[in-house]
């Protein structure tokens, strides 16, 4: 009998973020009202082809998704590489994990490279929330389901029978929570009541977010980064003239009905928004053969979910504890980044994971430690901006913050290290580690 | 042909033809542009004077070449050779000859000269005879009809007509790469150079930066220096991305959204194309802009934007490309002039002072290059159908069209042609030089 040789495990190899595009992002019903996800995820693809030369290059797989996202697009992202100008035989497939589905597709792209599975991916995400799917009403839907299953004419008229005028109202997609019934910003409005964050913290965020977002455009860091698609050519929710004194002069839009101070205003929140991203990522055998320069390495990531639909937890802290989980495996503490990105879904929801990142209770009770988790530098928080000022077409965040991140990273040397955190409905978050490579 | 020149369409219509010509009105001809494939010539060519023409054209090119005019033939082109001029009197032979040719010559046909430069240490009388080849040449041009042009190349004293820039200007000027190009004397400096092994892929291995390539002439710049072999770097300002996109991926080159005004701009093009494509050999510098005012309502932001663009970016990413050490395997600088620089027009003082500054940065910046084979050459416009000069009023623009000898607009491919004639190993002996692309516009040289 032959004896059996184990094989040790190779360690994986390294897979890099190469560089990345996205198409400036416009406000709902603005100049992309028109755009549908395939349209816009297309442009962004070939965006990406001609900063790289991919031309006619057949990649590993592409890998992109939508949170909103007509029936039809079962092939979205398919379908839009076969419209672009990358070889019709590249693989491609759709991933959806809500507002985390383009962190998602990095991570899980980056981990096949690491495997020597793929040599080469573009992770990608994109949404719209203008060119939104409008289904009938279940009682509509099943009876014309129904009809086509009749074989008689008495059974069709039956099954026309049972349709009622108000069936035939269209129902538009919501975003409310399915087993709270609460909207995403009501549900955030909680947890900054119980962290008692104030107007003013959210507004001075959001300002610098604007501000660092602008003052990037103007030193040209988005040079390489966005291409303008259908005259936009920055993203339309910057507000580069924006001043405290007009933010707090907004009117609370969220926690109107708590106890408590109602903080939350559409100055300190995500608008609702259109747009796309993508990121090129391959290993170093595949950078080098294309003259690509790797910008920065995917390390590793931890997703989280938490039980918000019993109050345990605030519905967007699954990062509050990805993030320990993460930095404990991989023997880190948040002192060791130069660079932490915290997706900005509500000024308060990045306030929040700080407070209870910087609280001893939580940190023994929720996290088990023996105090704090730690504090984060807010130099190093969200340097070139982030949702508040850019906006957040939900699956197209991810991409956005990995290819800017990346090439921070580079322009920083070796050694530097950066935090994603990405919250998402449904209690989820996704964060990941990047090195500078 | 331009689709929108309604008159040009009228005069080569049935009913509409015959009136325009009744009534003496101009006659514009269609011109032929190349596509890959066609033959230089589709005739029979004359050649006149110099046997190593002659043999060039008959073994090397493979042409129907005549010695002397067969009666009542159509030849497709005429050359003359007549470098060895000493006297006035001497052209009268050759040029008698050519007029016999010149009512049969094809449509679309070619007079091309090739003559030495006059010089003051020349005898007065070989002086003479080389400068008469000037006018006479510039005469011609005007006469012929048809689409048919006629240009010059004026060596230098110690260049041999086999040489590879005399070689490859008279191809040009033979083929219909050059159809917008008329009565234009283009001189010969050097025996520098090297011929392509195949004229249809001149720029093969080649890495090649355009600005301004997101449209109109940059853009048809990029497809045609594609087209020759080149790896193209298309490169605009970010605002033009998504036009520049379809352009770099129609080219199969890469994208490269930069301002040229920007203080790193020299660094940023030369860090992307070395590091993408390996290596840099032609950069043609497109991008410009206008912002017409008469002088006398001229504001600074209007005159210092023009020359930022037009002339102070090309000086700045110059010296970075002369400086990077890696700017020295026959390099070509291609600059975009305009006939506004060479003539002057009302309204451009900014534009013209731009466009004049371009012509001199080439001359003074050729011979820098000189060293490693390089050559810095412009091209000037004259009236070319674009998006800025569809924006001219109708009446004006109709006119504009016709002020030249091929009386109509150019089109942006006109331009990009001979960008890529000048970007070629063959034009290595053409040092610091304008070449105008303006149908022999009658303003200015």
């Amino acid at each position: 009998m032959a004896r059996r040789t184990s094989t040790p495990t190779p360690s994986p190899r390294a897979a890099y973020v190469l560089g990345g595009n996205r198409i400036p992002f416009a406000r709902a019903g603005g100049p992309y009202a028109h755009a549908s996800n395939q349209d816009m995820l297309t442009a962004t693809l070939d965006g990406l082809v001609a900063r790289y030369g991919l031309q006619g290059e057949r990649i590993g797989e592409v890998a992109a998704g939508a949170v909103l996202k007509h029936s039809r697009d079962f092939n979205l992202t398919r379908e839009s590489v076969l419209g672009s100008a990358l070889s019709p035989e590249t693989p491609a497939y759709d991933v959806q994990m809500a507002c985390a589905t383009g962190l998602e597709t990095v991570v899980s792209l980056s981990n096949k490279i690491r495997l020597g599975q793929l040599e080469s991916a573009i992770a990608a995400g994109v949404d719209t929330t203008s060119d939104a799917p409008i289904a009938v009403s279940d009682r509509l839907r099943r009876a014309l389901l129904d009809l086509s299953h009749a074989r008689s004419t008495s059974q069709k008229l039956a099954a026309l029978a049972r349709i009622r005028p108000k069936d035939l109202a269209p129902s538009a997609p919501r975003t409310d929570e399915p087993r709270t019934q609460l909207s995403m910003g009501e549900h955030q409005a909680l947890t900054t009541a119980q962290w008692g964050i104030t107007q003013e913290a959210q507004d001075e965020l959001a300002l610098a977010s604007h501000q660092r977002l602008a003052a990037a455009y103007d030193d040209g860091f988005f040079d390489d980064l966005v291409t303008p698609f259908r005259g936009l050519t920055r993203d339309a929710n910057l507000r580069a003239d924006s001043s405290l004194e007009k933010l707090a002069s907004l009117r609370p839009v969220f926690g109107l009905g708590l106890d408590t101070p109602a903080t939350m205003t559409a100055g300190n929140s995500t608008p609702l928004s259109d747009g796309a991203s993508a990121v090129l990522l391959g290993s170093a055998d595949w950078a080098s053969s294309h003259g690509l320069t790797p910008l920065a390495s995917v390390v590793d990531a931890e997703a989280a979910a938490v039980d918000f639909v019993h109050g345990v937890d605030g519905l967007l802290m699954a990062p509050t504890f990805a993030v320990p989980r993460l930095l404990a495996r991989n023997g880190l503490t948040l002192a060791d980044f130069d660079l932490v990105e915290i997706h900005e879904a509500f000024a308060s929801t990045v306030l929040t994971i700080l407070a209870a990142w910087e609280s001893e209770e939580f940190g023994r009770s929720r996290l088990g430690l023996d105090g704090a988790f730690g504090s984060v530098d807010r130099a190093k928080l969200n340097v070139h901006g982030s949702s508040l000022a850019a906006g957040h077409p939900f699956a197209a965040t991810g991409g956005r913050i990995v290819a800017s991140v990346s090439k921070e990273l580079h322009r920083r040397g070796p050694g530097t290290r950066a935090l994603v955190s990405v919250c998402a409905a449904g209690g989820l978050g996704l964060t990941a580690i990047l090195e500078a490579a | 042909m331009s689709s929108d020149d309604t008159y040009l369409n009228l005069v080569n219509g049935g009913f509409t033809g015959k009136v325009a010509k009744q009534f003496g009105l101009p006659q514009p001809a269609p011109l032929r542009r190349f596509a890959p494939g066609q033959p230089l010539l589709d005739g029979p060519v004359l050649v006149l004077g110099d046997d190593e023409l002659a043999d060039l054209l008959a073994t090397d090119w493979a042409l129907d070449v005549h010695r002397r005019p067969t009666p009542d033939l159509r030849y497709s082109a005429v050359v003359l050779g007549l470098t060895d001029l000493i006297h006035p009197s001497a052209l009268s032979a050759p040029v008698m000859e050519l007029a016999g040719v010149l009512k049969k010559l094809a449509r679309g046909g070619r007079v091309v000269t090739v003559s030495r430069a006059a010089s003051p240490e020349d005898a007065p009388s070989v002086a003479a005879a080389r400068q008469g080849v000037d006018g006479f040449v510039r005469s011609i041009a005007k006469e012929l009809r048809g689409g048919a042009t006629a240009n010059g190349l004026v060596l230098a004293a110690d260049v041999p007509v086999t040489a590879p820039s005399v070689v490859g200007a008279l191809r040009f000027f033979l083929s219909t790469r050059s159809a917008f190009v008329d009565g234009q004397l283009l001189a010969i400096d050097s025996s520098a150079g090297s011929l392509p092994s195949d004229w249809e892929r001149p720029l093969e291995g080649r890495v090649a930066v355009v600005t301004g390539a997101a449209r109109g002439i940059g853009e048809s710049i990029a497809e045609t220096l594609a087209r020759d072999g080149a790896v193209v770097v298309a490169v605009d300002v970010p605002a033009a991305g998504e036009q520049l996109v379809a352009v770099a991926n129609r080219v199969r080159g890469t994208a490269l959204q930069l301002d040229v005004t920007a203080p790193d701009a020299g660094a940023r093009l030369l860090e992307h194309t070395l590091q993408r494509h390996g290596r840099i050999d032609i950069v043609v510098h497109n991008a410009g802009i206008t912002r017409d005012k008469l002088l006398a309502n001229m504001t600074p932001e209007k005159w210092d934007a023009v020359l930022a663009v037009n002339i102070a970016s090309q000086l700045a990413i110059n010296e970075a490309l002369l400086t990077s050490g890696d700017f020295t395997d026959a390099p070509r600088i291609v600059s975009l002039a305009s006939t506004s620089g060479i003539a002057g027009n009302r309204g451009q003082a900014n534009y013209a002072a731009s466009k004049g500054g371009v012509i001199g940065m080439v001359r003074a910046t050729a011979p820098l290059l000189a060293a490693f084979g390089g050559t810095a050459n412009a091209v000037a416009p004259g009236f070319i159908e674009t998006e800025m000069t569809a924006r001219i009023p109708v009446v004006m623009r109709q006119v504009a069209r016709r002020l030249n000898s091929l009386q109509q607009g150019g089109q942006p491919v006109d331009v990009a042609e001979t960008v890529a004639f000048l970007a070629s190993p063959a034009a290595g002996g053409i040092v610091g030089r304008v070449l105008r692309v303006c149908g022999q516009n009658l303003v200015g040289q």
